[in-house]
């Protein structure tokens, strides 16, 4: 009998911890899954088209060309750098995002020929007038947020989709929660809902267009189309990406503030 | 066969100027000036229009690495012959190698940190009949080599020749009681306008500060405005004034501490001339409220604080001077703005304030309103001689 019952037993106690797993151990390890698919780029180059639209329909439109660099311990460094509207152009930002310390950031103001190193709390601020705070464009680092796994479901295109509310632990943030779908397979980001510090649900994002991207470390899923639903105001804003290129030797000497005025 | 293994080349050649093509672009303004007081000198006008052009021209290849610029600048004024003016505010080579950049032609730079003054802001002269605001430059003749540190660099500028500030003529508003006689400039150095002079400049992040030094040895930007007594003067002693442009060396530093909300910034310069030595700084700090009332407005508080050590002698018209300003960004589609500010002068009660506000409309124009108000002037004050010349101005740009 007692045989009988040590093999039962192991097998308990091995399974134990999987079926004990928390919904909160559930949604960490989804979302550092995610975050390990998507790393080993190195560098990336993207242009930009963003489609800002009011209520009404009128349409205003901003090209931005953007560099991103990879950093192994810290959130990632960026460089925006405005074509359009005209009145801005030669305009550039360069961020040092740092998951949960503030972000490092500079803005470039052609006409003056100014470095102007700025304040990062305005997380919850549009980013030039559009339906995109800046924390929804910084740099998804694993540790800013605190993760409730919800239930996995059929999220479209015959796809399963894991659904996972998420918390800012960062300060400032606009949002109460987030509630984000994510593919089960290849973990590409489908859907995230944005809720207002009033827990009133303010925004919807959905990815479109996934397009793989093979390197010698991995194949990456890029989306070609991103669209922003303001529920609370009627306004919309549209990203366009396009002409995605990986590994292009960029170093982190392209992303020093005095780089910023030799750009265009 | 051969033919196309000949041509092979010279079209990868030109296809790979296709790819980098030439960037073109710049602005056309027609701005309107007008100043509600009536003229204190007979030659001025209450009002006046006014045309700028600037085209830009840009060619990169090499991946950027290397660079042509040219900017012309062309203004046509209705009122002020001498604010009719032409400039090449940059003309340039641009090399960068791996840790090195260098520069060389006409080109601009701005260093500095502060609002309310750009006090070590030294290599380039400034364009005043533009605005007296100081913020429009000359195209300077440099070689810069910059070499790239983490997240700094060191600078050198080798400026062969001398560039003078424009002022108004006699139908200008905004300007000295004497005219100003620029086709009479005066120098201390024999050499005068080929005076080399050198600038040094070191900036670095660190942590939540950005810091620099720089040091300048050269010819003085702001010239002393000497009485002319000699040719043609009239009874009252003189007919104009003359720019005398002394010998200055300036060592400087720029310090901004960055936190969530606040920015504390510090300019401080110390400057030598023959004669006399004197020190100035500029500091002061700006706060930003984020998203007033949940709304996507944010507003900052600036205030700043002018000294310079010449104080009642200075002939800079910030020598113990407050200023407290406010910005408002609104954070729309057409990027509104508005800054409004006022100097106080603490040694001679004379106040200023100014508004700036912007907004793009459409997706190539911008308006831009500007109005100045000078109040309680007292006549020692350098900025006295614009007592009658409170004025609105408006601008409508097309970029393209």
């Amino acid at each position: 009998m007692a045989r009988r019952l040590v093999p039962i037993l192991i097998l308990l106690v091995l399974s134990m911890p999987l079926a004990a797993e928390t919904p909160a151990e559930k949604g960490l390890r989804v979302a550092k899954a995610a975050d390990r698919r998507d790393s080993g780029w190195k560098d990336q180059t993207a242009d930009l088209i963003m489609i800002l639209r009011n209520r009404r329909g009128n349409e205003s439109r901003r090209r931005i060309r953007t560099k991103t660099l990879e950093m192994q311990n810290d959130g990632d460094k960026s460089l925006s750098l405005f074509d359009e509207p005209a009145d801005v152009k030669g305009t550039a930002m360069l961020t040092f995002s740092h998951g949960l310390r503030p972000d490092d950031q500079w803005l470039y103001l052609p006409a003056l020929k100014r470095v102007k190193r700025i304040t990062s709390r305005n997380k919850s601020g549009p980013f030039v007038g559009s339906e995109f705070a800046f924390e929804d464009l910084g740099s998804q680092e694993v540790e800013k947020y605190r993760y409730q796994y919800l239930r996995e479901e059929a999220c479209g295109k015959g796809w399963r989709c894991h659904v996972v509310e998420r918390i800012p632990a960062y300060k400032y943030s606009g949002y109460s929660r987030q509630v984000g779908w994510v593919d089960t397979k290849e973990y590409r980001r489908v859907k995230l809902e944005f809720y207002d510090r009033k827990g009133a649900h303010l925004k919807t994002l959905k990815w479109k267009g996934y397009k793989s991207y093979r390197l010698s470390t991995g194949n990456y899923w890029r989306a070609d189309e991103m669209f922003m639903q303001n529920h609370q105001t009627g306004k919309s804003t549209t990203l366009k990406w396009s002409n995605y290129r990986f590994d292009t030797g960029l170093s982190s000497g392209d992303f020093n503030k005095n780089a910023l005025a030799r750009l265009r | 066969m051969n033919l196309v293994k000949r041509l092979l080349p010279a079209l990868s050649i030109t296809l790979a100027s296709a790819a980098y093509p030439l960037d073109w672009s710049g602005n056309l303004a027609v701005e309107a000036r007008i100043f509600p007081s009536a003229a204190r000198w007979s030659e001025q006008k209450n009002s006046g229009l006014s045309l700028s052009f600037q085209p830009e021209l840009r060619h990169q290849w090499h991946d950027g690495k290397r660079g042509l610029t040219f900017i012309p600048f062309l203004r046509i004024d209705s009122t002020d012959e001498e604010r009719t003016h032409a400039d090449i505010r940059e003309f340039k080579y641009l090399h960068v190698a791996d840790g090195w950049e260098i520069r060389a032609g006409i080109d601009k730079v701005f260093w500095g940190v502060t609002e309310s003054q750009h006090l070590v802001d030294i290599v380039n002269q400034t364009d005043l009949i533009e605005n007296i605001d100081g913020e429009d430059k000359l195209g300077q003749p440099m070689v810069r080599v910059t070499r790239v540190l983490g997240n700094g660099a060191i600078d050198l500028f080798l400026l062969p020749w001398f560039r003078e500030r424009t002022f108004p003529g006699a139908e200008g508003r905004l300007r000295t009681p004497l005219v100003v006689d620029t086709d009479r400039a005066r120098y201390e150095s024999d050499l005068e306008q080929r005076h080399f002079d050198y600038a040094l400049r070191w900036n670095q992040t660190i942590g939540p500060v950005d810091a620099a030094l720089s040091w300048f040895h050269g010819t003085a930007r702001a010239p002393d405005l000497v009485p002319d007594t000699q040719a043609g003067a009239t009874q009252n002693g003189a007919s104009g004034l003359i720019p005398y442009y002394p010998l200055l060396r300036q060592a400087g530093l720029e310090f901004q501490y960055t936190g969530e909300a606040w920015l504390w910034k510090l300019e401080a310069v110390h400057r030598d001339t023959k004669g006399k030595d004197y020190r100035a700084a500029v500091g002061g700090f700006e706060y930003t409220f984020v998203g007033i009332h949940d709304t996507p407005l944010d507003l900052g508080v600036l205030a700043e604080y002018n000294y310079d050590s010449r104080r009642l002698d200075a002939n800079s018209p910030f020598q113990n001077d407050l200023f407290i300003g406010t910005r408002l960004t609104f954070n729309d589609t057409q990027s509104s703005e508005l800054l409004a500010g006022g100097f106080f002068d603490l040694d001679y009660h004379s106040r200023s304030f100014r508004v700036e506000a912007s907004r793009r409309i459409g997706q190539s124009y911008k308006l831009s309103v500007e109005g100045q108000l000078f109040l309680d002037m007292a006549s020692r004050d350098p900025l006295a001689a614009f007592a009658a010349d409170d004025f609105i101005r408006i601008e409508l740009t097309r970029y393209f």
